[in-house]
Parts: C-alpha cells; sequence; structure tokens
C-alpha cells in the first residue's frame, strides 16, 4: 500500500463529484492511500491570485503547512489547485521577502512551512507509481476497441513541472491503452477548455469547448477520456448540451475522467465508477463492457 | 488611480510576485502567437508588456485585454526568456482592481464574488457565488444558465448549501497579516 496526502479541491465537493466518487472507488485495487487533509480549504485558485497573489499564497501555504505535518507527497486531482500549490511552493523558496511575510501570517496560526513538500497531480501518480503495466495487471474487463480521444487539457502538463509534455502530451493515452482501448490523434488534447471564463465570458468558453469537441469527433473519437481536473470535466459534459445548442451541432460525445475509466476496466459497478453523475451519459457506449462477464481469474472482490 | 510619485508603473509591476524578469522581454510574440484568446484582446499580451514599459498604465488597464486570460500557460511555458507572462497578467489585473478601473468586462466581478465565497466559507461554494455573480451583473443572464444548472442539480452536482469549514478563521488570520504593505 502506498499513502498519500490528499487535496480534493473545492469543485470536487460539488460539479466534480463523479470524478471523486471514482477515485475513491479505484484507490484500494490500487493498492493506494489517499489520506484527505482535515479541514483544508480553498487554494485560491487563478481568481484570487488576480486580486492579491500574496494573499492568495498565503491562503495556499496553509495547505502546503498542513502537509509537510503528514510527511507524505501531496496529492491532488484538480490541475488548476496542482498549479497554484506548485507555483506557491516554488515562490516560498525563491521569493525571501515574500516567505518571509507569509511565515509570520502562518506563526499566527500556529503553522510553519519549511518547503519539503512534493506536489503532484493524480494523474502522474496513477502514470508513475502505478503505471500503464500495473493497470494492465489489474483490468478485469478490457475496453477492447473503444476509441478515445484522451484530454489532458492545460494546467496539468503547463506551467511545466516535469509531468508529461506540455504540447503534445500522452500519459493518458497510454493508461487508456493499457486498459484495451484504442487513443485517436487528438491534435487539441493540450488546449484549454475556457473553463475559468465559462461564467463571465460565455461565448469565449463555448467557442474553446466547441473546438474540442469537434477536434475529437473529427479526429473518430467515440468518447473523450479526460484528465481528473474537475473543471475539464464539467467543461466538456456539462456544457456538451449548451454548445450544441449555440453551434447547432448534436455531439453526443460520452466524458470519462480517467479514473472512470479505470474504475469500469477493474470491474467495479456504474455506481462505483460513478458514471451516474455524467450528465452526457456514458452507459449505452459501455453497455457492451458493463455487461461482459468480468475475467475471473482476476477479479477484485466486488465493491 | 494615482501613481506614486516616485514609482513607475514598470516598478509596480515588477514588485509583484513572479513579474521581476519584465525587463527581460525581448518583444518576439510568442506570446500572442500562442495565446488561446488572444483575438479578444484590445492589445494582445506582448503589446501588454510593452505598454507596462512604455507606462501607459491607464490605456492598458481601463481596456479588456488581460482579463480574457485563461490561464493556460502556453505564453509562460513557450516565453524563451522565462518572463512568465501568465503571472504578469494577473499581476495587473490585482492593480485594476485594487486601483477601482472600470474594464468592460464582468470577469472582475467574477474575481471578487469568486473571492468573498473564500473568505467567508474557507472553500468555494460554487453555486452561492455563481448566484451573486448573476445578481450583480445580469439576472437575466441567470434564466439561460437555469437547464445547465438543473442538469447539474438531478446529477447531484450542485450542492444548495455551503460547506463551511473552520480553517476559514485561518484565512482570515492570514489575509489580515499579509494585507500590510501589499505588492511586497
Amino acid at each position: 500500500m502506498r499513502y498519500y496526502a490528499y487535496y480534493p479541491g473545492c469543485s470536487m465537493e460539488a460539479t466534480g463529484l463523479p470524478v471523486e466518487k471514482s477515485i475513491k472507488a479505484i484507490a484500494k485495487p490500487l493498492d493506494l492511500e489517499f489520506i484527505e487533509l482535515e479541514d483544508w480549504t480553498c487554494c485560491g485558485s487563478s481568481p484570487f491570485a488576480g486580486v492579491d497573489k500574496s494573499k492568495a499564497i498565503g491562503i495556499t501555504a496553509r495547505t502546503l503547512a498542513q502537509a509537510e505535518k503528514t510527511g507524505l507527497d501531496l496529492v491532488t486531482p484538480c490541475s488548476s489547485c496542482y498549479t497554484i500549490l506548485q507555483e506557491a511552493n516554488d515562490l516560498l523558496k525563491e521569493d525571501h521577502k515574500l516567505a518571509e511575510r507569509v511565515r509570520e501570517a502562518l506563526s499566527a496560526i500556529g503553522l510553519s512551512y519549511n518547503g519539503t513538500v512534493k506536489v503532484r497531480h493524480i494523474v502522474e501518480v496513477l502514470f508513475n507509481d502505478v503505471g500503464p503495466a500495473g493497470l494492465a495487471a489489474k483490468v478485469v474487463r478490457p475496453l477492447t476497441g473503444l476509441k478515445a480521444a484522451c484530454y489532458a487539457g492545460c494546467q496539468q502538463v503547463r506551467p511545466s513541472y516535469g509531468f508529461d509534455d506540455s504540447e503534445y502530451p500522452d500519459w493518458l493515452d497510454q493508461m487508456a491503452q493499457s486498459l484495451g482501448a484504442e487513443p485517436v490523434n487528438f491534435p487539441l488534447k493540450a488546449r484549454c477548455c475556457g473553463s475559468s471564463l465559462v461564467i463571465s465570458e460565455s461565448d469565449v468558453a463555448l467557442d474553446l469547448i466547441h473546438r474540442l469537441l469537434q477536434n475529437a469527433q473529427d479526429n473518430g473519437a467515440q468518447c473523450i477520456v479526460s484528465t481528473t481536473c474537475p473543471l475539464c470535466f464539467t467543461a466538456l459534459d456539462v456544457y456538451q448540451p449548451v454548445v450544441n445548442g449555440m453551434f447547432k451541432k448534436k455531439f453526443n460525445l460520452p466524458v470519462l475522467a480517467i479514473t472512470q475509466m479505470i474504475a469500469i476496466a477493474l470491474g467495479l459497478d456504474i455506481k462505483a465508477s460513478a458514471l451516474d453523475g455524467n450528465v452526457v451519459s456514458p452507459q449505452k457506449l459501455l453497455k457492451p463492457f458493463l455487461t461482459s462477464k468480468p475475467q475471473a481469474d482476476k477479479a477484485e472482490t466486488p465493491a | 488611480m494615482g501613481d506614486n510619485a516616485q514609482t513607475t508603473f514598470l516598478d509596480e509591476v515588477a514588485a509583484l510576485p513572479a513579474c521581476d524578469k519584465i525587463n527581460q522581454c525581448i518583444q518576439c510574440g510568442v506570446c500572442s502567437g500562442s495565446c488561446t484568446t488572444a483575438m479578444h484582446w484590445e492589445y494582445p499580451p506582448r503589446k501588454v508588456i510593452a505598454m507596462v514599459r512604455s507606462g501607459l498604465k491607464d490605456e492598458l488597464l481601463k481596456s479588456n485585454s488581460i482579463w480574457f486570460c485563461v490561464s493556460c500557460y502556453l505564453c509562460t511555458t513557450r516565453c524563451p526568456l522565462d518572463i512568465k507572462p501568465a503571472s504578469i497578467v494577473h499581476g495587473l489585473e490585482s492593480i485594476a482592481l485594487k486601483e477601482g478601473y472600470k474594464p468592460p468586462t464582468t470577469t472582475t466581478t467574477m474575481y471578487r464574488t469568486f473571492s468573498e465565497s473564500i473568505v467567508n466559507n474557507g472553500r468555494i461554494y460554487e453555486f452561492g457565488f455563481m448566484f451573486k455573480y448573476y445578481l450583480q451583473t445580469n439576472p437575466l443572464a441567470a434564466l439561460k444558465m437555469l437547464p445547465t444548472a438543473l442538469k447539474l442539480l438531478v446529477h447531484r452536482r450542485l450542492p444548495l448549501t455551503p460547506k463551511r469549514v473552520k480553517g476559514k478563521a485561518d484565512l482570515r488570520i492570514i489575509i489580515d497579516k499579509l494585507s500590510a504593505g501589499v505588492g511586497k
């Protein structure tokens, strides 16, 4: 069993819930344990940094200090939290004046941070600590022939923290392939979904989501396998009907978080995979796999 | 909106976290060529940096530029001199908000309601902050969002009550402590 400090991020308690449920479901079968930080608070995300960066780094530092006490790597499934935590971690080492002010602020709440935390994205943990071969070894329901456009989005691979390729990443593709699926070429796989503007400049964001869906469909994808980022997942899934209305399209591309896809391949049921939380239902597309009998020799105890 | 007499606009920006390399910019334009939303900016990223260095503060901060940044970090990853254009853009946003500029976008209100939600609850309360945003900008636009909100509700992805955490008291203390001498 491998242990990690876990920081879900705010969206995982709301729009990202299907992803969160699937993460909880696959952890044990993959011998991973994600220990949620107690009483964690928001990372601030881009908007708070746009209001006041120093304060934003101060509130992020609370999370880093909490994680440091556990002595474990800090894992998050949200790409925005990932980037914010990484950047704060770097700046607290590089900008000594800022670090000093943050140190004083943290001491006022009885915390300290010495810069020792390693911040990790859950997709990177799945790729490096479990790996495509490790996943393949546990597959009881191979998703043979399922054509998938694998979407990494922005902040998982940029700015680069040594995680996959920042222009044309393929770690999600490798993992999807290890589950039996067939990744298709997807030129826009690391382009932005625009989710930070989906409320205030929705036309701009919907235009970006439209391009992603069109590109995936044009390349023969039957579904999109997305990063665990709840913002990317929601943009592609929840806003797909809105894009259809605005651009007079008929997209019906189920969006599976990589962790939902892993859950299905591990033989978990619809509820554990949280497929019932997806707005664009993947159940018809996945029916042949969901009704197939898991290969008995590798089957896990039912969840 | 008065400038401090001793401090230029460039000094003010360069003093913000992760903005100190702005003087190294060679104006190559990779940032503008890479920017996901450049077509919407009155002045695209390369020009934004040139305008900061030329002291064109009012012209820049009254425009819609910077507010279309989606934080995709293509500019930052590709910049050959590692000047971090995305950090500079977010730094400019904070100056514009603090000094009361009124650019033609409601993203400013979104930033405010989002940040208030963090301070009030400790975690983002998605339903609450969106409700407040629409109330302060265009309540009619909320009607257009209703089908999406209903879909989220049906799929149990939009809790209607905030999840207030004890840590929010900590956040207030941290914010108070960092309020003195904003910038650095």
